[in-house]
């Protein structure tokens, strides 16, 4: 037990030491990709003119509906091969991350639009606000709070993600951790390990939480919508995507 | 004010405000408005009355371009507001022409629509500023008098969760009036409301039909508001105009037996 200790001991510092900064950096790099990514994606799917949806589409399906170690490679052995173009471990890491859980957060983000009532947008166009006031003032507010939930599972994951980039010559985490290995011993290394992974993924999601509460009170949501919220938001990552119904500005149920 | 006058005037101010030009609407294959004609006169408060699914809330959606026309023309002012005539061919204008017009038009919807992530004053304010381009400063003083008059002026920093439905529809009606349009819509304004704070609600709207010369279309089931507010009431059935006459005439003596059984069982 008490090598076990020692073990644990040598390893935590070590870790924190050494493959701490290339996770942080896979994470955070990654974080910023990924939001940008979704964003985009998600606005171009939900408000975008057909051909746009369809490639916004495409892109979605495809990063999700492969692999991201295969993903991984391909940009680090592949594109290199292809345009002369090295992305370098660091950068290849950060991208492919980005994109793989982006292609997540599309369908976060499409979803929080949709879920902004038509009511929201048609008050705007009745006072004739033109479709960026209307983005900027109206919806995205509203919808951003929405989102909160399902990006936070996705920062979680993100951060436990990161793990494959040892894959593309990172030294992070996991990759310090197998090398310790031989020096403390399997057990000690790994559990360094994930007591750090814990640790981050801890902080990660009460940071996120707090801005949920924070985006949510301003909308006047009490705790029955933020609960409703965060259900949705496990149902997206669940697979199954929060209302497929038509874009709201293309709908079609005036009545009367 | 949002008046561009891109047309001059024809003749002695004899342009209608509003007036429908055959207007059709179709919703995949069903016809809601076929071949429909009309026109309203500046000031004048017009009130729609039919069963539902006559149409009578597309036409304000229609003039309000929350929906598209399938035919025809609508014109406010002498101005084509989505579609112009142009050497004889209908020409669907592009959004920035149709913003121009659109700004003389307000609407008020059934469920309030207050945006949730502002307060009362700040749903006010929100277009003046970042539409027409008022200050903040302007707006607001705007804004807080407005309220005075629909009876809200001390909730102005609430927010629209802590109101009640006939508040949240006063500070709703507020915020059209905030754009100062020429024309408003009113599209079931009172249906969404529990029955004790309807006349709250028809009292505001009472005080602005006789206090301004804003023209109004009104979708409404409460008879007496119609027959105390408008100069004119039309009956729809079918997307059609059955017939239109003054609302004494027309509560008094229906000529339509689809009329007759439309108001005994509204009233």
């Amino acid at each position: 037990m008490s090598d076990f200790l020692q073990g644990l001991l040598t390893a935590l510092p070590r870790l924190l030491q050494e493959g701490l900064q290339a996770t942080l950096i896979s994470f955070v790099g990654g974080a910023v990709v990924m939001v940008v990514v979704a964003v985009l994606l998600g606005l171009a799917e939900h408000q975008g003119p057909a051909w746009l949806r369809g490639i916004a589409r495409f892109v979605v399906e495809f990063f999700r509906g492969t692999s991201l170690v295969v993903q991984l490679f391909f940009l680090f052995y592949v594109i290199p091969t292809l345009t002369g173009v090295d992305l370098g471990s660091t950068w290849t890491a950060i991208l492919a991350l980005g994109l793989n859980y982006g292609a997540y957060g599309a369908e976060v983000v499409r979803g929080s639009l949709n879920a902004v009532p038509r009511g929201q947008w048609e008050t705007a166009t009745a006072l004739s606000m033109p479709w960026f006031t209307q983005m900027r003032r109206v919806i995205w507010p509203q919808a951003w709070a929405l989102m909160l939930p399902g990006f936070n599972n996705l920062m979680v994951m993100l951060v436990k993600g990161t793990a494959v980039v040892s894959l593309v010559l990172m030294a992070d985490l996991t990759f310090e951790a197998d090398q310790l290995r031989r020096r403390v011993g399997t057990w000690p290394a790994f559990i360094a390990a994930l007591l750090i992974y814990y640790v981050i993924a801890l902080l990660v999601s009460l940071v996120m939480r707090w801005m949920e509460r924070r985006a949510q009170r301003r909308l006047g949501l009490g705790d029955f919508e933020i609960r409703k919220a965060r259900q949705e938001a496990d149902q997206v990552m669940a697979g199954a995507a929060a209302g497929d119904a038509e874009p709201v500005a293309a709908g079609k149920e005036g009545e009367t | 004010m949002p008046t561009d006058q891109t047309t001059p005037p024809t003749a002695d101010g004899g342009t209608p405000r509003i007036r429908f030009e055959d207007v059709r609407k179709k919703f995949g294959r069903t016809t809601v408005l076929q071949d429909l004609n009309f026109s309203v006169d500046r000031g004048e408060r017009v009130t729609l009355i039919g069963p539902s699914g006559s149409g009578k809330t597309t036409i304000l959606r229609l003039l309000m371009t929350l929906e598209s026309l399938t035919g025809g023309y609508i014109w406010v002012d002498g101005d084509p507001l989505t579609h112009d005539r142009r050497n004889g061919k209908r020409v669907e204008l592009r959004n920035k022409e149709v913003a121009k017009v659109r700004k003389r038009i307000g609407m008020v919807f059934q469920q309030f629509n207050l945006f949730p992530n502002m307060t009362v004053v700040q749903n006010i304010v929100e277009a003046p500023v970042h539409v027409l381009g008022q200050s903040q400063e302007e707006a607001n003083e705007n804004a807080l008098s407005l309220l005075d008059r629909v009876g809200l002026r001390h909730r102005a920093d609430a927010h629209p969760t802590e109101l009640s439905g006939g508040q949240q529809q006063r500070v709703a009606i507020a915020r059209a009036l905030a754009m100062d349009p020429e024309i408003l819509l009113l599209d079931e304004v009172t249906s969404a409301l529990d029955p004790e704070l309807v006349g709250d609600v028809l009292r505001v709207l009472e005080d602005v039909a006789a206090s301004t010369d804003i023209t109004m279309l009104i979708v409404t089931h409460e008879m007496q508001f119609a027959k105390d507010v408008s100069q004119r009431v039309m009956m729809f059935d079918g997307g059609k105009i059955l017939e239109e006459a003054p609302p004494e005439q027309l509560f008094s003596d229906p000529q339509h037996e689809r009329t007759q059984k439309f108001l005994e069982a509204v009233v």
